[in-house]
C-alpha cells in the first residue's frame, strides 16, 4: 500500500513543464552587466522623459548601498548582477497598426501559450496585454475600453501618454527604497502594463497581462501600475511562463495598486515560471514586491494567487487598509515540488477604523520542496474595531519536503480581533481508505483530496483561470501524492 | 557583528576585569567552558531587536547601566534570606532559597535527602561528582543566536545542582527561591544544572523574587536532562518588582518515553524574558509548555519557546495565554521545529492574548518549521479582548460589569494553572491571579521579608 502510493505519488508529481519551449524572435538586447550607463541606455531607449531618468538613477545609487536581504527561509545562489542582460526587446518593425503587423513568430509564441492575442480574444471576453521578455508586445481591446475611459495599456505607452497620472501615482505604494529588488526594479524596470479605471467605472471585462521570458541570460523587471478611482471595479489577471533553460534567470517585478474611495481591485496571478528540471538545475528567480493600498474608505483589494512554477519564489502580496471600513484579502496557493523553494505570504497594515483582512494560504509541499508562509497582520493604534482572520494550512506530500510557516502578529489595539490558525498534515491514509473504499483508485483520491484542499482558493479565481489553474495544480502534481 | 556595540562592550569589560577572580573561585570544569563562551558572546553581543528572536524586546533599557556584579557570596546577607519564608500555605516542599544567585553555605553547601536526591551548589558538585557534571554540563545550552547565554556560560559563578538518582520517585516538591536584595542595582547570573536520571520522577518550583527595590537585572541558565520513561515537572511563578529585569533560559533535554513539562507563570516584574527550550531527544517522549502572565503599567513580558522534535513518535503541547493592561506589552515567540527523521509527530501550539487598553500591545510569532511528512501539527495565535456575548450573559444574571470582566479573565488564566499538579500551589496561584487582576496583589503582600 505505501509503496503503490508513493509510486503513484511520483507519477504525480513529475509531470513535465509543458511551456518550456523557446521560440526563435529576433531580440535586441543590450551589454550585459549593470553600471549607470546601463540605466541611462534603457531609459534613451524608451525615449523617457527627465524626471523619470532621474527616478531610476536615484534608486540605482541607493540600490548600490544595498545588500541582499537573508531573512528569507531560503537557499538562494549568489546572483552576480554583472552577467544578467538588463534589457531585451523582440525585434519590432516601427508601429504597428494592426494585428497582421505583428511578428508571426511571436503570434505563434503566445498562441502556444493559449493566449489570445487576436480575433479569439473576442471569444474570451479578455484583454490582454502581452510582455515578451521586457517589452509589451501587443494589448488587445485598447479601443473597446477606451471608450468607457479607461486606460490599459504598456507602462512605456502611459509613460508618453500620460505621464502626470504615471509621476503621480508610480512609487507611491512601493518606494524606490523599499527593498533590494524593488530597487533594482526601479532603476531598470523595462516595462509592464499601466491601467486606470475612472470615476465610476465598472471595468466591463477581466484585464490580463501576460509575461514571457524568452531570451536567455536576461532578467526580466517589469513594473505594474493599477489605479481603480472612485467607485471603480476592476478584475485584473497575471499569468507568467518562461522557457526552459539550465541556468538560472532573475525575475524582479513591482505592482502597485491604488484603491479610491469604492473602488475594488481583485488581482489574480496565476504564476507558472519555469521551475528547473528535477535535480533542481534552472528555473527562475521570482522576487516579486506588489503591495497595494486601499486609500479611500470602504475600498478594497483582493489578492488571489497560485504559485505552481519558479525555483524560487520570493513574494509577499500585502494591502495597506488606510481607509476606514476598507477591506484586504489574501487567498494562496503554493506548491513546491521537486527542488523548488517557496517564501511566500502577505502584510495586512490596518490604519483605518473598522477594517477587515482575511487571509487564506495553502501550502503544498512534494518532492524536496520548501514550502514556507511568511505574513505580517499589524494593527495600528487608532485602527479600532479592526479584524483579522488568518488561516494557514500546510500539506505534505513525501518524506523530504518541508513546511514551515512564520506568522507575525502585531497588535496595537485593544478592540482589535485577531486570529490565526495553521495545520500541517499529509493526507491520511483513512482518507485515502475511505474513497478507495468507494471504489477511486489512490491516485485520483489524491487528486481530490488535493483539489478539494485548494478550492477555497481556486474558487477566488476568475472562471477561466480556475480551470486553468485547476489543471496546472494537477500538472505540479502529478505523480506525488501519498 | 564588525562594530561592537557600546552595551556589549559594558558586559566585555567586565568580563575581562573580572575572568581572573571568577577563575579563581569556580572549578576548573566550568572554567573551561569560559574562554569559548566569551568569544562567542564577543561574537553576538547583546541582542538587539535586529536579532530576529529579539524583534519584540528591547533590552537596553536594562542592559546599559552601570551594576556591581557579585562574584562571591557576601555572608552577612544570607541572614536576611534565612528569614523567608514561602507564603503558599500548606506547600509541603523542601526549600532552598538563593540570594542573588549564590547558595547559603551557612547550610552547607552540597547535601543530600534523605529520599536520596542530592541538591547544592553547582561549583561544588563539580568537585564531588565530576563525571555527572562533566557528562551533562554545558550540553543541553546550545544556541548560535541567542549572546546571553553564553556570557552566562562565560561569568557565572554558582547555581543550584539538583541530582535525582536512577529509580527515584520524589513526592514531594523541591522548591528553590531565588532572591534578590541589594542596597544597590546589581547584575547577577546563576546557572543551574538538574539531572533526572532513568525511571525517576521529580518536581521542581523556581520562585523568583525581589525583596529591595532597586534596579536589578537577572540573566540565568538552567540545564535540565530528564533520563529515560522519567517524569519532570518544572514550575516556575516570577513577582518581582518594576525595575527588576529577569531573563531565563531554560533547556530541557528529554530521552525515551520521557514526560517533561514546563509551566512559567509570570505574575510581576519590570522586564521578563523567558526561553525555554525543549530536546526531545528520544522516541515518544512527551513535553508541555505552559505560560502564563499578566502586565500592566510599563512592565514588558516575552515568552520564547522552541520546540525540537529529534526523534520519531514525540508529542509535544504549548499554552500561553496572557493578559496586558495599563500600557503593558508582551511578547510570544514559538518554535515548533520537527527534523526530517521526526515521524510521527503530534506538535500543538497556543497563544491568546486579551488587551485590556487602547495602549497596551501584544506582538505575536508563533511558527512552524516541518521537514518530515507524517506530522500533525498545528498552531493558533489570538489577540483580543473579552467576549461582549459573555459579559452580556453574566450581567443579564445580575453579575455586575466589573465582576463580571474579572470572572471571565480568571477563566481565561485558569486554563494555564490547572496544569499545576500540585495542589496547594495551584490553589495558591488561583488565588495570586484572582488578586492580581483585582488590582489588590503588591509584590510586598506576598512577601514575608519586612524590608522596613
Amino acid at each position: 500500500m505505501e509503496k503503490e502510493q508513493d509510486s503513484i505519488l511520483d507519477e504525480v508529481t513529475s509531470g513535465e513543464y509543458k511551456y518550456g519551449f523557446h521560440s526563435d524572435i529576433e531580440t535586441e538586447k543590450i551589454q550585459k552587466g549593470l553600471n549607470e550607463d546601463v540605466v541611462r541606455i534603457i531609459s534613451a531607449k524608451k525615449n523617457e522623459p527627465e524626471w523619470l531618468l532621474e527616478f531610476r538613477l536615484k534608486a540605482y545609487r541607493h540600490w548600490l548601498t544595498m545588500k541582499m536581504p537573508v531573512w528569507p527561509n531560503l537557499r538562494i545562489p549568489e546572483i552576480n548582477y554583472q552577467e544578467i542582460i538588463f534589457y531585451a526587446a523582440p525585434k519590432q518593425r516601427p508601429a504597428l497598426n494592426s494585428i497582421d503587423d505583428i511578428d508571426p513568430e511571436l503570434k505563434r509564441t503566445f498562441d502556444k501559450l493559449g493566449i489570445p492575442l487576436i480575433e479569439q480574444a473576442h471569444l474570451a471576453g479578455v484583454a490582454v496585454d502581452a510582455v515578451m521578455d521586457s517589452v509589451s508586445v501587443k494589448t488587445t481591446f485598447k479601443e473597446t475600453l477606451a471608450e468607457m475611459g479607461i486606460i490599459f495599456c504598456s507602462f512605456s505607452d502611459a509613460v508618453k501618454e500620460y505621464p502626470e497620472l504615471v509621476r503621480r501615482y508610480m512609487g507611491t505604494v512601493v518606494p524606490y527604497t523599499d527593498n533590494f529588488f524593488a530597487t533594482l526594479n526601479s532603476a531598470v524596470f523595462s516595462d509592464g502594463s499601466f491601467c486606470y479605471i475612472p470615476k465610476g467605472v465598472r471595468c466591463p471585462m477581466e484585464l490580463s497581462t501576460y509575461f514571457r521570458i524568452n531570451a536567455a541570460n536576461t532578467g526580466q523587471f517589469e513594473r505594474t501600475l493599477l489605479i481603480a478611482d472612485e467607485e471603480a471595479y476592476v478584475s485584473y489577471l497575471e499569468g507568467c511562463t518562461a522557457p526552459q533553460r539550465d541556468e538560472n534567470q532573475l525575475h524582479a517585478a513591482i505592482v502597485e495598486i491604488i484603491a479610491e474611495k469604492n473602488a475594488e481591485v481583485k488581482y489574480s496571478t496565476v504564476q507558472n515560471w519555469y521551475p528547473g528540471n528535477k535535480e533542481g538545475k534552472g528555473g527562475i528567480f521570482n522576487f516579486v514586491t506588489k503591495r497595494g493600498i486601499c486609500r479611500g474608505e470602504s475600498s478594497k483589494i483582493s489578492w488571489t494567487q497560485i504559485e505552481t512554477g519558479s525555483a524560487i519564489t520570493w513574494k509577499y502580496p500585502s494591502c495597506i487598509l488606510r481607509g476606514d471600513n476598507s477591506i484586504g484579502e489574501f487567498y494562496s496557493v503554493a506548491v513546491t515540488n521537486n527542488h523548488q523553494q517557496a517564501d511566500t505570504g502577505t502584510k495586512m497594515i490596518h490604519i483605518g477604523k473598522n477594517t477587515k483582512s482575511t487571509i487564506v494560504s495553502k501550502g503544498i509541499s512534494a518532492g524536496r520542496g520548501q514550502n514556507s508562509y511568511r505574513g505580517l497582520v499589524k494593527v495600528l493604534k487608532n485602527a479600532t474595531n479592526a479584524r483579522n482572520y488568518s488561516q494557514c494550512d500546510s500539506l505534505l506530500l513525501g518524506d523530504k519536503c518541508g513546511a514551515h510557516t512564520f506568522p507575525y502578529l502585531e497588535v496595537d489595539n485593544q478592540s482589535a480581533i485577531v486570529e490565526h490558525e495553521a495545520t500541517t498534515s499529509r493526507i491520511g491514509e483513512d482518507q485515502i481508505f475511505y474513497c478507495n473504499q468507494r471504489g477511486i483508485s489512490t491516485e485520483d483520491a489524491i487528486g481530490l483530496i488535493v483539489n478539494g484542499y485548494a478550492r477555497e482558493v481556486i474558487n477566488k479565481l476568475p472562471m477561466e483561470f480556475a480551470v486553468e489553474a485547476q489543471k496546472l495544480l494537477q500538472i505540479s502534481l502529478e505523480g506525488s501524492v501519498g | 557583528m564588525s562594530a561592537v556595540s557600546e552595551v556589549t562592550a559594558r558586559y566585555l569589560n567586565l568580563y575581562n576585569d573580572n575572568i581572573d577572580r571568577i577563575n579563581g573561585i569556580s572549578s576548573p570544569y566550568i572554567n573551561s567552558f569560559r574562554q569559548k563562551a566569551f568569544e562567542k558572546f564577543t561574537e553576538l553581543g547583546v541582542p538587539t531587536r535586529k536579532n530576529e528572536d529579539y524583534k519584540y524586546t528591547n533590552l537596553n533599557v536594562f542592559f546599559d547601566h552601570d551594576y556591581r556584579s557579585l562574584f562571591m557570596p557576601v555572608e552577612a546577607d544570607f541572614a536576611k534570606a534565612d528569614e523567608f519564608r514561602c507564603d503558599v500555605a500548606d506547600l509541603d516542599a523542601q526549600g532552598i532559597v538563593l540570594l542573588n544567585g549564590f547558595y547559603p553555605t551557612l547550610n552547607g553547601k552540597l547535601h543530600q535527602f534523605p529520599n536520596g536526591v542530592w541538591i547544592g551548589s553547582l561549583n561544588e558538585a563539580a568537585v564531588r561528582f565530576p563525571d555527572l557534571v562533566e557528562k551533562h554540563y554545558g550540553k543541553y545550552a546550545q544556541t548560535d543566536k541567542d549572546g546571553l547565554v553564553h556570557l552566562n556560560t562565560a561569568m557565572a559563578s554558582d547555581g543550584v545542582f539538583i541530582y535525582v538518582p536512577e529509580g527515584v520517585v520524589v513526592a514531594q516538591p523541591v522548591q528553590v527561591v531565588n532572591l534578590v536584595h541589594a542596597e544597590e542595582d546589581i547584575f547577577n547570573q546563576h546557572r543551574n544544572l538538574i539531572i533526572v536520571e532513568k525511571n525517576a520522577e521529580f518536581t521542581l518550583i523556581i520562585c523568583d523574587h525581589t525583596l529591595s527595590p532597586g534596579k536589578f537585572l537577572t540573566n540565568a541558565v538552567t540545564e535540565a536532562y530528564v533520563g529515560e520513561n522519567s517524569h519532570f515537572d518544572l514550575i516556575r511563578v516570577q513577582n518581582e518588582h518594576n525595575t527588576a529585569c529577569k531573563i531565563t533560559h531554560t533547556f530541557i533535554h528529554q530521552e525515551k518515553n520521557s514526560v517533561a513539562s514546563s509551566n512559567n507563570l509570570t505574575l510581576h516584574g519590570g522586564l521578563v524574558r523567558n526561553s525555554t527550550y525543549h530536546n526531545l531527544g528520544g522516541e515518544r517522549a512527551e513535553s508541555n509548555s505552559y505560560g502564563l502572565f499578566l502586565g500592566d503599567k510599563f512592565q514588558h513580558i516575552d515568552n520564547f519557546v522552541s520546540v525540537v522534535h529529534s526523534s520519531p513518535n514525540c508529542t509535544s503541547n504549548q499554552l500561553f495565554k496572557g493578559v496586558l493592561d495599563d500600557v503593558a506589552t508582551g511578547a510570544f515567540n514559538g518554535r515548533i521545529l520537527v527534523r526530517p527523521d521526526a515521524q510521527g509527530t503530534l506538535a500543538y501550539q497556543r497563544n491568546n492574548n486579551i488587551l485590556l487598553t487602547d495602549d497596551a500591545k501584544m506582538d505575536t510569532k508563533p511558527q512552524l518549521e516541518i521537514y518530515a511528512d507524517d506530522v500533525k501539527c498545528s498552531h493558533g495565535a489570538t489577540i483580543g479582548q473579552l467576549d461582549d456575548e459573555s459579559l452580556f450573559y453574566l450581567q443579564s444574571r445580575g453579575i455586575n460589569k466589573r465582576e463580571a470582566r474579572v470572572m471571565l479573565m480568571f477563566g481565561f488564566a485558569h486554563e494555564v494553572i490547572q496544569n499545576i499538579k500540585i495542589e496547594a500551589l495551584r490553589e495558591r496561584m488561583d488565588n495570586l491571579v484572582m488578586q492580581r487582576l483585582r488590582g489588590e496583589l503588591s509584590r510586598c503582600a506576598s512577601c514575608m521579608v519586612k524590608c522596613g
